[in-house]
């Protein structure tokens, strides 16, 4: 359901503002959404303001700093710190991406607003629930299906031509920027399945070595599985890792039409 | 969306923004202009068969048709159609390049973002110009 505005308890309001120490030269404020399971009240936005001279140079990096500093309360997912494992992603600036790819040079505007990956549920702070994509990742079934028993004495053999077909998703690190930048995920997340999903999706359909692309396209025939994509491109725009979902989907959605005939 | 508290009370999770905090690139913003021009062009449709029951009525109900379209409001109404429907059939155009597969490329689509732009200013004053001078 298309619900432009948040729900009365997830309004944000005005929060507190921690002070850069006296002294400081190079301050940057970084507005942070700060929501707390435990006192009842509605998110806010809190104010940090870092000196830039004593902190590195990526968002994570200030978002580290806070933690360590100033506020150890501050909860967010990150893990490797060069954009690999995907646990980073939030929205910086008004754009999905991660924070450990994010130079904080490249925000512009007085204070950098940092919130959750948008409309999703959050668990604390800057941390959003994602049980329920990662259940529509499974009902994908993302491994290679084979009927064809592998050869016994090595791997299945690709072309050059066939493996070049899977660059640009096998890169995909799952981090949901996409499918929480799509306003039909926005909308309709329930049943459409969101472009990162449906990328992985498209992995295995032109993988040569999976058997099971007859069953695939089957299980995306659907009209909001599928075909809610309309081509607005903003999971292109935003994915951290330069992949380009809306053109796996089209693919996805080319092959539907082919198969018909 | 209920989860609980540290000590497992149940809790209502809040919705992270999404339009509120979201800085919309020309391409999302393009794309929901498709749609509210499609809005757009089902009213105008609308007043295009108002103007063809007129003239097929009578000469004094197709003058009040006339006389609505040619005040400042219908003519406004009329530029604000005219906008519309070039903007929906340039942007038709990308959409069903995109569905055969052309110009999904993220440099090609912010190229074409522009030439939808270019092509609807260029249409429409093209169409008020002829308009205006077979008066």
């Amino acid at each position: 359901m298309v619900e432009l505005a948040l729900p009365a308890n997830s309004k944000m309001v005005a929060g507190i503002t921690h002070k850069a120490p006296a002294g400081a030269k190079r301050v940057r404020n970084f507005k942070i959404y700060r929501w707390n399971p435990d006192d009842g009240k509605n998110p806010q936005l809190d104010n940090f303001e870092i000196d830039l001279d004593a902190c590195g140079p990526m968002v994570l990096d200030a978002l580290i700093k806070i933690k360590n500093e100033i506020d150890p309360s501050l909860t967010f997912r990150r893990s490797c710190r060069e954009g690999i494992c995907g646990s980073c992603a939030m929205n910086i600036d008004g754009g999905n991406t991660l924070a450990c790819l994010k130079p904080i040079e490249e925000c512009g505007g007085d204070a950098i607003k940092i919130t959750p990956l948008p409309h999703m549920p959050v668990l604390k702070d800057l941390i959003p629930d994602l049980s329920h994509a990662y259940a529509q990742l499974r009902s994908i079934e993302p491994w290679m299906q084979s009927d064809t028993p592998a050869p016994p004495d090595g791997e299945r053999l690709q072309s050059k031509q066939e493996r070049a077909k899977l660059d640009g998703m096998w890169e995909c690190i799952l981090c949901f920027c996409c499918s929480t930048a799509c306003p039909s995920y926005w909308w309709n997340g329930d049943r459409y399945l969101g472009p990162a999903v449906l990328l992985a999706a498209y992995r295995w359909i032109a993988d040569s070595r999976d058997e099971a692309t007859g069953a695939r396209l089957d299980a995306l025939e659907d009209p909001f599985k599928l075909y809610r994509c309309h081509t607005i491109m903003n999971c292109t725009e935003t994915c951290p890792k330069g992949l380009n979902p809306a053109k796996a989907i089209a693919e996805i959605k080319h092959l539907m039409l082919e198969r018909q005939g | 969306m209920v989860g609980r508290d540290s000590t497992g009370k149940p809790v209502a999770r809040p919705l992270s923004p999404h339009l509120q905090v979201y800085r919309l690139p020309l391409t999302v913003i393009l794309s929901i202009t498709h749609r509210i021009t499609g809005i757009g062009l089902s009213v105008g449709t609308a007043v295009l068969v108002w103007w063809l029951v007129a003239a097929a009525t009578s000469d004094t109900s197709y003058a009040t048709v006339s006389w609505f379209l040619r005040s400042p409001i219908g003519y406004l109404l009329l530029f604000g159609w005219s906008v519309a429907l070039w903007y929906h059939f340039c942007n038709g155009l990308r959409h069903l390049g995109w569905d055969f597969g052309h110009g999904l490329e993220l440099a090609q689509a912010r190229a074409s973002n522009r030439m939808v732009l270019i092509g609807t200013a260029l249409f429409t004053v093209l169409t008020w110009v002829i308009g205006l001078a077979a008066q």
